[in-house]
Parts: C-alpha cells; sequence; structure tokens
C-alpha cells in the first residue's frame, strides 16, 4: 500500500511540476519580459520607476484609470444579477422554454465583442433607428461602452453561475423545510451559500473581461478614454511599448485582487456533492415561474434584437442610402486582401486550441484539485492558472512578440505561425476554462479517492474511470468554450498574425478601422454561424454525453 | 461504457487536430515568397499584387497590411529579427525614422530616374522611392448639413463654427497616418503656437477621434456625423458609391504624407526584393497606381479617379518631411497630453 501510494504522490507531482513548466513558457516568461520592458527606456536601459512617474503624471491617463474602474463596476453590477437571475430560472425551476432560454442566452459568446458595438451604432448613432431611446445621450462614451459591455459578458457570467447552480443536495432543501424555513430564507441560508463560489468567480471575471476588453471602447468609446484602449493607443499610435507595458502593469492589478478573493472563498468552499448526496430537482411553482419566465424572455428578446440587427447590417447594400440586401460584404477580398482565408485560419486555429487547451487545462486543474499534499506547488499552478484573466489580451500579444520574436530564444520559428497563435490563445482564455473545469472538480466529494485509496486504486485509475467520466460534460464546456473564443478573440492575436496566419477576427478590426463597416459586421455574422453550428454539436454532444454519464445524478 | 465514450470522444479529438496540422503545413511553394509590409488601401492589394507577379513570375508577395501606426509600430518592435522583406506602400515618415535606425538596404531601383524628384530619396544612403501621395481632404455631408441647418466649411478656420459642435470626426494622429498629416500641416502652416491655440478650439466641436484615417470619412457618408477629416481618395470613392457628400479642400492649404517603398536591410530575400522595387518604380506600376491615386511618383502616369477633387494638387502645402518625422514623438505626446481622454462625448 505504502509503494502505491508513493508512486502516486511522485508521478502527479512530477505531473504537476511539467503543467507548472508549460505555464512558464506560455504565460510567466513572455509577461517578465514585457515587465522588464516597463523599466527600460526605448533603448533598452534600465530607468527604474521613470516610465511609472511618467504614467502617473499625465492626468488623460489617470483618468482612464478611473474611467475604466467605474464602467468595469457598473457593467459587472448591472451583468452578474441579470445572468444570476436568467441561470437560477433555468437551473431551478419549472419554467417553459429552459432549453431555448440557454441557448439563447449564450448567443453573446459566440460573437467577437466588436459585433455588438457595431450593432449598437446601427441601433443608437447618431443615424440609428433607436436613437430616441437614448433622449439625445450620445451613444459614443460610457453609455455604449455599458450596454454592448452587458451584451458581451452576460453569457460568462451565465455560463459560471450555470455551472454553479447545476448541483445541489436535496437533501438540505428538504431539511429547511422541514425546520420550517420560509423561500426567502431558504434562497438566503441554502441556495446562496451553496453557489457563492460561482458568483465571486463570475464577478471577477466579468470585471476583468470588461477592465480588459478592447474591442468594445474601440469601436464605440468616442472620446472617452479607458485603459485598454490606452495600451492600444500607446503602443500602435506612438510606439510606446514601455508606456503600454505600464499601462499593462496597472491592468495586473484587478488580476492580484482576484487571486487573494479566490484563495479566500475557495477556503471556505464545501464539498455540496457528497457520495450520498441526493440531487435537487426544482419543483412546480406556478407564480414564481411565470415571472421567471418573462424576465428570461425579456433578456432573450434583447439579445435577439442584438444578433438581428448585426445580420441586417451586414446584408445591407450601402448604409443608410441603399436598403436593398445583397451577399454584396461577404465577399471579403474587396475589403481585406486576406479574404477568406482568414476565415479558414481561425477555423484551423480554433480546433487546436480547443483540443489542446481543453487537454491541457483539464489534466492541470485535476492535479490542482486532487494532487495529494503539495499544498505550495498546487498553489503556485493555481496562481499562474488565475493570471491569464486580467491579462489583457493587448499585453499578451505585446509580451509574446517581446519574447517569441527574440533571436536569443529557441522558439523563435514559431513567431507568425498558427502554432504560436494557438498557444498565445490557450494562456489567453486558460483561467475560466481552468476555473469551470476546478468547479465541476469540487462538486465530488475528496471520499471517491480516500475509498479508491483504501481499494488500492492508484488515483489515474480513479480519474480515469470515475472523475473524468462525471467531469466530461464540464470538459466538453470547455472544448466549446475554448473553440468558440479563439474563434472570436481579437486582443492578443492582432500583434501575432503572419502574412499567412492572419485571422477573421482580426480582420474584422482592420476592416472596421478602413471603415468597411458592414464587411466587418458580415465577417462577425460568419464567425456567429460558425460558432452557432458548434454550439448546436456541442448540445447534441451534451445530451448524449449526460445520458451516458450522468445517470447517477438522478434517482 | 464510460470508457468507450471518453475514449472515442479523445480519439475523435485527436484525428481532428492531426487533420487540421496537416492542412496547416500543406501549402509548400516553389516561387520565393516575399513578406511585404504596407499600408494601402485593401481594394488596392489585389491589383498590385496581381499586376507585380505577372511581371516577375518567380516572386511571389504576401501582404502585411495595416494602418501606418499600426504598421510602423510593429515593424519597430520586430527590428532586431525583422519578419519582412521589403515594403510597398508606407507614409514616409515612418520610412524615415527606419533608415534613421539602419533598418532599411541602400538600393537605387531601375526606375529611380524617372521619378519626380520630390518622390525619392535625395542623398545616400539611397533607401526608398515614393509611389504616390494622399492629401487630407474634409468631407461634409449635405443631407446632415441641410436637416441640421450648417454652412458649408471652406478653410479650416471655418471648422471653429460653434454649430458643428460635436458634429466634426478626425482621425486620432497617433495612430493614423492621415491624422498626423493634418496636425503636422497646421503647425507648418500656422506655426507651433496657433496652431495648438487651433487644435484647442477644434477639440470643442470634435465628436469623436478614430483610429484610421479612412473612418472619419466613412462616418460622414452614413450621416453618423456632418464632417469627416480625411483624405482624398477615401473622400472620391465614398461620393462616388452614391454618398451625400461634398469634399471641402480648404483654401489655406492641406497636409499631404507620401507613401513609398523600401527593402528591408536583413532581408534574406534581396534579388527578389530588388525585384518588387524594380516594379513599384517602374511605369507599368504607376499606371496602376493612377487607377488609385491623382499624385503619382511618375510623371507620366495621371490620375483619374471619379470626383476626385481637381483643386488637391494646387492646395498641397510645402511639407518639411524631415522635421515632421522628427516632431512626431513630440508632437503625439503633447496632443495626447492635450485631446486624449479629457472628456467624454458632450
Amino acid at each position: 500500500m505504502r509503494t502505491s501510494l508513493d508512486r502516486d504522490a511522485i508521478s502527479q507531482r512530477a505531473a504537476l511540476l511539467f503543467a507548472g513548466a508549460i505555464l512558464l513558457v506560455i504565460l510567466v516568461l513572455p509577461l517578465a519580459t514585457l515587465f522588464e520592458k516597463s523599466f527600460q527606456n526605448r533603448n533598452g536601459e534600465f530607468v527604474g520607476l521613470a516610465n511609472f512617474v511618467r504614467y502617473f503624471g499625465t492626468p488623460s491617463l489617470v483618468a482612464s484609470l478611473w474611467n475604466t474602474l467605474w464602467v468595469s463596476v457598473l457593467a459587472t453590477c448591472i451583468v452578474v444579477p441579470l445572468a444570476f437571475v436568467y441561470a437560477y430560472a433555468i437551473r431551478r425551476t419549472t419554467m417553459p422554454g429552459k432549453h431555448v432560454f440557454r441557448a439563447l442566452g449564450l448567443v453573446p459568446i459566440l460573437a467577437p465583442s466588436l459585433l455588438p458595438a457595431i450593432a449598437l451604432i446601427y441601433l443608437f448613432g447618431n443615424q440609428g433607428i433607436a436613437r430616441f431611446m437614448l433622449m439625445g445621450e450620445s451613444v459614443y462614451g460610457p453609455i455604449g461602452i455599458v450596454i454592448a459591455q452587458v451584451f458581451f459578458c452576460f453569457p460568462h457570467a451565465f455560463l459560471i453561475l450555470s455551472t454553479a447552480l447545476a448541483i445541489a443536495d436535496r437533501r438540505h432543501y428538504e431539511a429547511a423545510e422541514v425546520l420550517g424555513a420560509g423561500r426567502l430564507r431558504v434562497f438566503l441560508t441554502v441556495t446562496l451559500p451553496g453557489v457563492k463560489y460561482g458568483i465571486v468567480s463570475a464577478f471577477f471575471v466579468v470585471f476583468t473581461m470588461v477592465a480588459t476588453d478592447f474591442g468594445i471602447p474601440k469601436v464605440i468609446g468616442g472620446r472617452f478614454n479607458v485603459l485598454s484602449t490606452d495600451v492600444y493607443k500607446q503602443v500602435i499610435g506612438q510606439q510606446n511599448f514601455e508606456m503600454g507595458a505600464v499601462v499593462g502593469m496597472v491592468l495586473l492589478i484587478p488580476a492580484v485582487l482576484a487571486f487573494v478573493a479566490d484563495r479566500w472563498v475557495a477556503r471556505r468552499q464545501v464539498a455540496l456533492l457528497s457520495a450520498r448526496a441526493v440531487p435537487f430537482e426544482p419543483q412546480k411553482h406556478p407564480l414564481r415561474d411565470w415571472l421567471l419566465f418573462g424576465f428570461c424572455a425579456l433578456i432573450a428578446g434583447c439579445i435577439l434584437v442584438v444578433l438581428g440587427i448585426s445580420i441586417w447590417a451586414s446584408l445591407i447594400t450601402y448604409w443608410p442610402y441603399n436598403l436593398s440586401l445583397s451577399m454584396r460584404n461577404y465577399a471579403f477580398a474587396n475589403a481585406d486582401a486576406s479574404g477568406w482565408s482568414s476565415y479558414f485560419n481561425s477555423l484551423t486555429m480554433s480546433v487546436l486550441v480547443a483540443t489542446i487547451g481543453t487537454t491541457v487545462i483539464g489534466f492541470g486543474a485535476w492535479l490542482v484539485d486532487k494532487t495529494r499534499g503539495a499544498e505550495f506547488l498546487r498553489g503556485v499552478v493555481h496562481l499562474l492558472a488565475m493570471i491569464p484573466l486580467a491579462v489583457p489580451g493587448l499585453v499578451l500579444g505585446l509580451a509574446y512578440i517581446f519574447f517569441f520574436n527574440s533571436p536569443k530564444n529557441p522558439l523563435v520559428f514559431m513567431y507568425g505561425t498558427i502554432g504560436l497563435l494557438t498557444l498565445n490563445t490557450i494562456a489567453h482564455f486558460y483561467t475560466v476554462a481552468h476555473l469551470t473545469t476546478l468547479q465541476a472538480l469540487k462538486q465530488l466529494d475528496p471520499e471517491f479517492e480516500s475509498v479508491s485509496a483504501s481499494l488500492k486504486i492508484s488515483v489515474w485509475r480513479t480519474a480515469w474511470q470515475v472523475t473524468l467520466p462525471v467531469t466530461s460534460p464540464a470538459l466538453l464546456d470547455v472544448w466549446f468554450y475554448m473553440f468558440v473564443n479563439a474563434m472570436t478573440t481579437v486582443s492578443a492575436v492582432v500583434f501575432l498574425y503572419g502574412p499567412f496566419t492572419k485571422l477573421a477576427s482580426v480582420s474584422i478590426i482592420n476592416m472596421d478601422e478602413a471603415g468597411f463597416t458592414a464587411a466587418a459586421a458580415a465577417m462577425g455574422c460568419t464567425i456567429i454561424a460558425t460558432s452557432a453550428a458548434a454550439k448546436i454539436l456541442h448540445s447534441l454532444l451534451a445530451e448524449w454525453l449526460a445520458r451516458r454519464t450522468q445517470a447517477w445524478r438522478s434517482r | 461504457m464510460d470508457r468507450n465514450v471518453v475514449k472515442s470522444g479523445t480519439a475523435m479529438a485527436l484525428a481532428i487536430a492531426a487533420m487540421s496540422l496537416m492542412a496547416a503545413g500543406a501549402d509548400a511553394q516553389q516561387r520565393t515568397r516575399i513578406t511585404v509590409y504596407t499600408a494601402i488601401e485593401n481594394e488596392q492589394l489585389q491589383p498590385f499584387k496581381e499586376a507585380f507577379e505577372k511581371a516577375t513570375p518567380d516572386v511571389e508577395i504576401a501582404w502585411v497590411r495595416d494602418s501606418t501606426g499600426t504598421l510602423t509600430a510593429r515593424f519597430l518592435a520586430e527590428k532586431d529579427n525583422p519578419r519582412a522583406d521589403a515594403i510597398w506602400g508606407l507614409a514616409v515618415t515612418s520610412l524615415l525614422a527606419f533608415e534613421q535606425q539602419g533598418l532599411l538596404a541602400d538600393y537605387k531601383p531601375k526606375g529611380y530616374d524617372a521619378l519626380k524628384p520630390l518622390f525619392k530619396d535625395q542623398a545616400a544612403p539611397f533607401t526608398w522611392h515614393g509611389i504616390d501621395a494622399f492629401a487630407a481632404s474634409v468631407c461634409f455631408n449635405t443631407a446632415v448639413a441641410k436637416a441640421a441647418n450648417l454652412p458649408t466649411p471652406k478653410t479650416w478656420a471655418d471648422l471653429l463654427n460653434p454649430a458643428y459642435k460635436g458634429k466634426i470626426v478626425m482621425p486620432n494622429p497617433a495612430s493614423s497616418g492621415t491624422g498626423y498629416l493634418t496636425v503636422a500641416a497646421w503647425q507648418q502652416l500656422m506655426g507651433d503656437g496657433p496652431a495648438w491655440a487651433y487644435m484647442d478650439k477644434l477639440h470643442d466641436n470634435v465628436g469623436v477621434y478614430t483610429h484610421s484615417g479612412s473612418a472619419p470619412c466613412v462616418q460622414a457618408a452614413r450621416g453618423e456625423f456632418a464632417i469627416g477629416i480625411s483624405f482624398d481618395m477615401r473622400a472620391a470613392s465614398e461620393k462616388t458609391k452614391g454618398a451625400p457628400l461634398d469634399i471641402v479642400v480648404p483654401t489655406d492649404g492641406v497636409g499631404w504624407d507620401m507613401e513609398a517603398s523600401a527593402i528591408v536591410k536583413a532581408t534574406k530575400n534581396m534579388a527578389a526584393a530588388q525585384k518588387l522595387m524594380d516594379f513599384s518604380s517602374s511605369a507599368d506600376a504607376n499606371a496602376i497606381y493612377a487607377k488609385y491615386y491623382n499624385i503619382v511618383a511618375h510623371p507620366a502616369a495621371k490620375g483619374s479617379a471619379a470626383n476626385y477633387p481637381a483643386e488637391t494638387e494646387a492646395r498641397l502645402l510645402k511639407i518639411d518631411f524631415a522635421a515632421m518625422a522628427a516632431n512626431r514623438d513630440k508632437t503625439l505626446a503633447e496632443w495626447t497630453k492635450r485631446y486624449d481622454g479629457k472628456s467624454a462625448p458632450k
């Protein structure tokens, strides 16, 4: 028994070290190079804090810091409650149309962030069809940013909260009922504590998403500056890499906060689903169910309007003068030299990102959760896995240029290839995939491992025969999360594509910047169509998988 | 049963990954492929590439296209390990900065002697030659103007009219080549101090600063804003598409920049890059440039774009490009300090 345990412990630790090494190369070393840059001047000489002093001495840049903060807080405080109610309605009630609502709630995830912003211009811009609704306010600025961010971040919060709400132990609710607790009390003392890990995760994920997204403020921010557009302007406009690095460092602050909070909550999270748990199944309650149905219909309706406007915009021949519909905007070669090839590059990269990413991240999360002992190592790998959450794509992209394009780097051959774009994108979306897997793993009772150990079954075998099948729906979610995000991501890859590896999302940026808004919308719709097809495949697979592996959840 | 599910899923995923890797590796090439950085407009890339490859069948172009500021930033970020073999169509003010850092090769292309003097590097090392010029233009949407009862501007000073408050859109000079040439021209036209005083007042009328130089005219064409400060060819093409635009070339003179070509010193395909320079400076190439630009490097090529404002060439200011390149950092820092992120749109 002892030897078997030791062999497990050693192999798990070795694997954990390997996972840490991967994160080191795809994340830490590039960021360290960038960190170094923030303390150097243009010629690479060390200048201490001079860049930071200059940054905080520039009032407009400090104003961006404040703008980013309040816009992110506002958008987060709108998104998370909306997503919570939406997820609650789907997971914990018997309301009709749940599958449709779930699918519609995830629609915004299928689009690059630029697309809702483009749609808002058609809706509320100075020539917009519904501009009267803003009562004279301009959509260019915080209003447009917040609306578009709410739309864009909704599915991300929904996904996390929906996973958190997916499982509950019916015995807790039965106990509460027996003790005579009212509905509100049950909600406050049973439901909320059970998902607080998910809620805190959702807050940080959304906050950092809003704070670091640059697609939306770029399209609809007007003269309202935020940190991410500052990075873009400092680097791209003024070729001022060291100041870009400084803003990047400032944007890392939320990551540190997120990490501290995450550890704090995680320590208080008790496994919800013990080996003796009885799965929760919602009971009928017509008033609540129909009220929530109305709420979900409203949210889903808003999502459909934005989607519909995007498709309509992509089909209009020359807005607003020639409203006849045509496919002209889909002939991308007229608007961007790479034409349709950028789309196929995106497809290739997304499959690679999803497949390699799910394997590596799922495995890494399992090691972080299930390695016996090795507290320090697990903490380090988890910390590394949390970092990408707050690293803006632009900063990661910039870091990759400095790190991978240095002649001294043995990996320099990867520069400009699909391979590097793949690595970068895996690193960029590591955290949410990691947290989703971890969330699924945390709901499994550690007793499974204890029982296996006492039966002298190796941890690897338990993982393969119990943990993997049970968490396979979460892994499937992760695969499609990675695929769809790889299809839609812009900010990191905009610096890294090579002459033959331009991506669809980058060509949207290029087309929008050049003023080919309709063609940009058309490419956005092509991406949506692809992601939607993937999603349909996802739900078919998920249903099949659930039938095969999740029968134990219901009695 | 569980294991089968997982196994078949894994096998499928691996098969997909293998297939996509194969697809990614499967485009081997016989001809010399050179990477060319450019900032010319998207619709010009295909015709330029076809013409060159027809004239030089053994060389193939792979474009990297971005707006002037982006491409310049990228080129400088990569300077320790350059990725481009050549540049075909990037603002000369950027190329002057590259030349200063020793990143460009010394080469006088075959067509050099025939080009207009203004369009070629006059002192050793001979690193660049111009291909075309683009000038600032103001796009004025007559439909929006009629609805809001706005007068047509004639000069730069007219843009300060309080009636235009929030209705002007101009490119951010920090990212846009058009934006910077416009600001640099104001500085050279009015003098440094008065130019900043002018921009202080103009700032009150500007609704949005855009990333690219095309976007302001496109937004004016769509009626998103009444007035877009942009460049000549985009103004002409939007009007040709049917937008209700007046193209205003301010009578006090407009700024302009030149797009130019050069060889990257570190290229491993020097012979192919030289062939590209020979073509780029040829009369044939200039005939193609002239389809899109009215002012081109070769004296024999005449522009023919529809709706092009004929008065532009006469109103071009005399620009000191060396000063414009040298002042870029300082001007942009000052511009950013004054106008960037100061406030939300009013």
